[in-house]
C-alpha cells in the first residue's frame, strides 16, 4: 500500500492571535516604560538616527522659505525704522549713562545685602524647534539638541526671557520638550510682587485663546492684581527660580472663598516658536517630589 | 516583502509630515491625522495584517518621540485601528468610496474619543462635549477632506503593488 505523502502546510498565524500578542506586549511595555527607562532609551537612539535628521533637513528648508518672505517684508519697514531709531539712540544714550550710575549703586547695595543676582547668568544653549506633537491633544515639541550637546531631562527651556517648558525626554541628538501651555503641565510659581505661590496649569480649552490657567492663590491676604508678573517659585522641584511665566490677565474667587484662580498671558509667543534656549542647569532638590510635571 | 517596505516608507514620510508640514496647515490649532488615515487605509485595502503592520510602526514612532516616556499606548491604539479596519477588507471595492470614507470617519472619531478617555478624562478633564466639539470633530472632518484628496493616489499605489506581486 503506497503511502500518501503528507503535505506540510506552511503555518500561518491568524491575525487575531497577532493582535492578541501585540496587545499583551504593549501593555507590558507600557508598565515597563512607566517604571524604568529600559525600553525608551534604546528606542530613542533608533529614532535619533532615522527620524531626526530628516526632520532637521525639512525644517531648515522651511526656515529658508519663511526667511525670504520675511526679508522682503522687512525691507519696506527698515528705512522708516532707521530714522526713528536714530532719534531713539540719542535718547537712550543719555538714559544709559544714568542707568550705569544706578547699576553701580545697586551692585554695591546687593553686595552689602549679600543677595544673589535675580537674573543670574545660567549657562544656556540655543536650539531649533524641529517638530511638533502629531496629535491635537498636547503641546509637546522636539528640539535639535540632545545628550551629545549636554542636555539632560528636566532642564528648563526659555525663549526671550519667558519660560517655555521643560525637557521630558532626551535622545542622542534631539530632546522632547513639554511646553507650559500643555494640558498636562503644572508649574509651581509665585506672583513676583507679593510672593504668593500659585500653580500654573496648561489647559487645552484655553489654548486657542492664548491664555493659561493659574489656581491656588490664597484669597484673603493676596494683593495680586491684573497685570502682575508671575514667575517660577523658589519652592519648585524642577523649575529654576524666578523665570518669567507670564502676566495675570484675569482673577476670580473660587467657589470655596478660600482661594482665587484665573488666567495669565504667557510671556512667550507659543504660536511662532522657532528657536528656544535650554538652561544647562538642573534645579537640585533633596526630595524630588511629584509636584511639578 | 516589497509592499511591507513601501508601507514602512509611507509611514515614515507621513510621520515626518505630521510633525512638520501638517502642523503648518492646521486650522484653529487642529490638524488632520495623516498617520491614522494611512493605518485605516492599509487596513481595509490590504487586510488585517497589513493594517496592524502599518499601525504598529505609526504608533511606535509616535510613542518614541512624543509618548512622554511611555511606550505602547499609541501602538495599541493604531494596531487596533488597523485590525478593525482590516475586518472590512472583504467588503471593500475600489470603486466604492463610501466605505473608506465611513471607516476613516469612524476610526478617527473613536481614536479621538479613546485618547480623550485615557489621557484626559483620567486626569479629571470632565467636559466631554467641549473636547468632542472642539478637537475630535474638527480633526475628523479635516482628515476626511484630506482622505478625499489622497484616496486615489493611495489606491493607485496599492494596485500597482498588487500587480507586481501576482505578475
Amino acid at each position: 500500500m503506497p503511502r500518501v505523502p503528507v503535505k506540510r502546510q506552511k503555518f500561518v498565524m491568524p491575525g487575531r492571535y497577532i493582535l492578541l500578542i501585540i496587545t499583551l506586549l504593549c501593555i507590558a511595555l507600557m508598565l515597563l516604560s512607566f517604571f524604568t527607562d529600559a525600553v525608551s532609551a534604546p528606542l530613542s537612539y533608533v529614532a535619533g538616527y532615522t527620524i531626526i535628521p530628516v526632520e532637521k533637513g525639512l525644517n531648515s528648508i522651511g526656515i529658508r522659505f519663511s526667511g525670504k518672505v520675511d526679508e522682503l517684508k522687512a525691507l519696506k519697514t527698515v528705512l522708516k525704522d532707521n530714522e526713528e531709531l536714530k532719534k531713539q539712540v540719542q535718547d537712550l544714550t543719555l538714559e544709559k549713562n544714568q542707568l550705569i550710575a544706578d547699576r553701580y549703586e545697586l551692585q554695591e547695595l546687593r553686595d552689602l545685602y549679600n543677595l544673589e543676582d535675580r537674573f543670574r547668568e545660567y549657562e544656556k544653549t540655543g536650539a531649533r524647534v524641529i517638530g511638533k506633537d502629531p496629535g491635537n491633544w498636547f503641546s509637546v515639541f522636539l528640539i535639535d539638541k540632545g545628550k551629545n550637546d549636554g542636555i539632560e531631562k528636566n532642564m528648563n527651556v526659555i525663549a526671550g526671557d519667558g519660560l517655555v517648558g521643560i525637557v521630558t525626554e532626551v535622545g542622542p541628538d534631539y530632546s522632547t520638550v513639554r511646553s507650559i501651555i500643555d494640558d498636562a503641565s503644572n508649574v509651581s510659581s509665585m506672583v513676583l510682587s507679593t510672593s504668593d505661590t500659585v500653580m500654573v496649569t496648561g489647559d487645552l480649552k484655553l489654548l486657542s485663546s492664548g491664555f493659561i490657567r493659574f489656581s491656588q492663590l490664597s484669597n484673603p491676604d493676596s494683593k495680586a492684581a491684573i497685570g502682575d508678573e508671575i514667575v517660577t517659585s523658589n519652592i519648585s522641584n524642577k523649575y529654576l527660580p524666578e523665570l518669567t511665566v507670564g502676566y495675570i490677565s484675569s482673577i476670580e474667587t473660587d467657589p470655596n472663598n478660600l482661594t482665587r484662580s484665573g488666567t495669565l498671558t504667557p510671556a512667550v509667543d507659543f504660536a511662532h516658536l522657532n528657536t528656544v534656549m535650554v538652561i544647562k542647569k538642573l534645579k537640585v532638590t533633596d526630595n524630588a517630589g511629584e509636584d511639578d510635571i | 516583502m516589497k509592499r511591507k517596505a513601501v508601507t514602512l516608507v509611507l509611514v515614515f514620510i507621513c510621520f515626518i509630515l505630521q510633525g512638520t508640514l501638517i502642523k503648518a496647515i492646521s486650522l484653529g490649532g487642529v490638524a488632520p491625522n495623516l498617520l491614522l488615515m494611512l493605518t485605516s487605509v492599509s487596513g481595509f485595502m490590504c487586510g488585517k495584517k497589513d493594517g496592524m503592520f502599518t499601525g504598529f510602526f505609526a504608533g511606535l514612532f509616535t510613542d518614541i518621540l512624543y509618548g512622554g516616556g511611555i511606550i505602547g499606548f499609541y501602538i495599541l491604539l493604531y494596531v487596533w485601528t488597523g485590525y478593525v479596519n482590516g475586518m472590512f477588507n472583504r467588503l471593500f471595492y475600489p470603486e466604492d468610496v463610501k466605505l473608506p470614507l465611513i471607516l476613516i470617519t469612524v476610526s478617527n472619531a473613536l481614536n479621538g474619543f479613546l485618547t480623550y478617555v485615557f489621557l484626559f478624562l483620567l486626569r479629571t478633564r470632565l467636559d466631554v462635549s467641549y473636547y468632542i466639539l472642539r478637537v475630535i470633530l474638527p480633526e475628523t472632518v479635516y482628515t476626511l477632506i484630506l482622505t478625499i484628496i489622497l484616496y486615489r493616489p493611495l489606491l493607485f499605489l496599492e494596485q500597482s503593488l498588487q500587480d507586481n506581486v501576482t505578475g
